[in-house]
């Protein structure tokens, strides 16, 4: 039990502790650094109360793709030395308004779950979900996700999609002029079209490529 | 009292499953250049020990005299962080590899999972590598291998959506005792020659290794690297082939079972066909480095997106719908 302490409390004090560098460090790319190492360590958490379903998912999801995709752009943009911060320079102050209203939201979302979990437990387990004990953590989520909740679970990947798609959509753009290579040509030339032997008249050249 | 010998036990398992890894990621690089120079009639390193066997110690003693240079110019924590993170990632894989049905360091529910996660995570090295070295080609070699890298992971996690099908667990002595009638090779066949291309692709081997295309990028990621740091890029980049071919014999070779359920050959210890299985796909790994040429970016991108992934995601219907019509599907 001292040993599962010891734990939670090392990956928790990780996670607060990077969470926090991830607004504070100057470099970009560094904050990117320090998000990967607060979800590894969220995942560590979820690993810990035995959801290891989510923590893996967590992992592979977010640490291997998400983060690879934000590093991505974050060292692509050129944005690693960021030189005036936002308190210190006067005119880029525009978005504290908008971030101070979405902070006090999320405060008080924060307030009202955890009091909720707190003083009304009742509130929180009023779903009828029946979960079997001595099965694999998979093996339940798999039960329930496909079976009672298959519709919630479709229409999800559909928005999904949807929401794919209005990317690509958002981001094409058609270019005029473009040189492009057609891969079945490429590969189905055969030798006889590719060499031609030509006699060639001695001093007086042949005239090729018109 | 009791802490204290659990954790003596502990590390006392985890020696014994690592040092036979290191050193058989030397051996298996020996084996990669020997394989290499046959096919192109050459003789390969012969001079270090008998048949050249001592050869990568040899490197590895220069590496490890070599001085580390480390640029002015870069961001030096990251820089150091990079090698670390990529032999630790390719090193912690192989907690959860079955040699026999008792010899596994953690047998734990979701282990094709964590296989997949911690692979998955392989690419943060390169990446911090080559930003970290603060110049042009390394940061090149990076960008290239990030977009290959979570391309590839695309399909092969479809790969193993299929193995999982037929299985019903994820836990990988399960999958390897569902292939005692029948290796998932035989059913898996075509999934089975994408995922050994996928693999390649996963760990930057020919004809996949744009990071690095000496041609282009001088050698990608790791130009800026010296002495035991690039040594450790190279140690974990092997491991993590290693660590490929034994994924792809325990889903598709059925991992530690004998392959004839008969008198002589069940005697013979599980992790010993696990080995020779593992040797069987790494000599294919080093046949392809030898005779195929490099691919070119577009080309490699269209592979992964526009093929791989369709013949994929097609097979999991396929796998699925035969399963569900023939009442194969495994119960839990």
């Amino acid at each position: 039990m001292i040993a599962h302490a010891i734990f939670f409390y090392i990956f928790s004090i990780i996670a607060v502790i990077s969470a926090i560098m991830v607004t504070v460090s100057k470099n970009t790319v560094h904050s990117v650094f320090f998000l990967i190492l607060d979800f590894i360590s969220i995942s560590c958490l979820f690993i810990m109360i035995g959801a290891e379903f989510l923590g893996m998912i967590m992992l592979i999801v977010y640490v291997g793709a998400v983060a690879v995709l934000f590093l991505f752009v974050v060292m692509m943009l050129n944005v690693a030395q960021q030189k005036n911060q936002w308190f210190i320079s006067k005119e880029s102050s525009g978005h504290i308004p908008v971030g101070l209203v979405i902070s006090v939201i999320i405060f008080f979302e924060l307030i009202i779950v955890i009091g909720g979990w707190k003083y009304k437990p009742d509130l929180l387990n009023s779903t009828n979900l029946f979960i079997e004990k001595g099965v694999s953590n998979t093996h339940s989520l798999g039960q329930v996700l496909y079976t009672d909740y298959i519709h919630v679970f479709q229409i999800s990947g559909m928005i999904l999609l949807i929401a794919m798609i209005g990317a690509i959509v958002l981001t094409f753009r058609q270019r005029e002029g473009v040189k492009k290579q057609s891969y079945l040509k490429q590969i189905s030339r055969e030798r006889a079209e590719g060499v031609e032997v030509l006699e060639v008249a001695s001093n007086r050249g042949i005239k090729i490529d018109d | 009292m009791e802490y204290l010998s659990i954790v003596f036990q502990e590390t006392y398992k985890i020696l014994f499953l690592l040092i036979p890894v290191l050193v058989s990621v030397a051996m298996i690089v020996w084996l990669d250049r020997r394989v290499w120079a046959f096919v192109q009639k050459r003789r390969g390193p012969n001079v270090v020990g008998p048949f050249g066997l001592l050869q990568s110690l040899a490197d590895a003693l220069k590496y490890i005299f070599k001085e580390i240079i480390i640029p002015a110019s870069s961001n030096k924590v990251i820089f150091i962080l990079a090698p670390i993170i990529t032999m630790t990632l390719a090193l912690t894989a192989w907690a959860v590899i079955p040699f026999s049905e008792s010899k596994v360091l953690a047998n734990i529910n979701v282990g094709i999972l964590y296989i997949f996660a911690v692979s998955s995570l392989g690419v943060y090295g390169i990446i911090m590598g080559g930003w970290a070295s603060n110049s042009k080609y390394p940061f090149l070699g990076a960008i290239r291998s990030a977009a290959q890298m979570v391309s590839y992971e695309v399909s092969i996690g479809i790969i193993i959506i299929n193995v999982l099908l037929c299985v019903g667990s994820l836990n990988l002595n399960d999958i390897v005792i569902a292939q005692e009638n029948m290796w998932f090779i035989f059913p898996l066949f075509p999934m089975f020659v994408i995922f050994f291309i996928s693999a390649l692709a996963e760990t930057n081997r020919p004809p996949f290794d744009l990071p690095e295309a000496e041609a282009e990028l001088v050698a990608g990621y790791q130009t800026e690297y010296s002495g035991m740091m690039y040594a450790m890029f190279w140690l974990g980049e092997y491991a993590n082939i290693l660590l490929m071919c034994a994924l792809g014999s325990i889903l598709f070779l059925g991992g530690w079972l004998s392959p004839i359920d008969l008198y002589p050959f069940n005697l013979i210890p599980g992790f010993i066909w696990l080995i020779f299985k593992i040797l069987f796909l790494f000599m294919l790994f080093a046949l392809v480095k030898a005779i195929v040429p490099r691919y070119r970016y577009d080309q490699l991108m269209r592979l992964g997106w526009k093929i791989f992934l369709p013949l994929s995601l097609t097979y999991v219907v396929l796998t699925a719908s035969f399963l569900f019509y023939f009442n194969l599907l495994p119960t839990i």
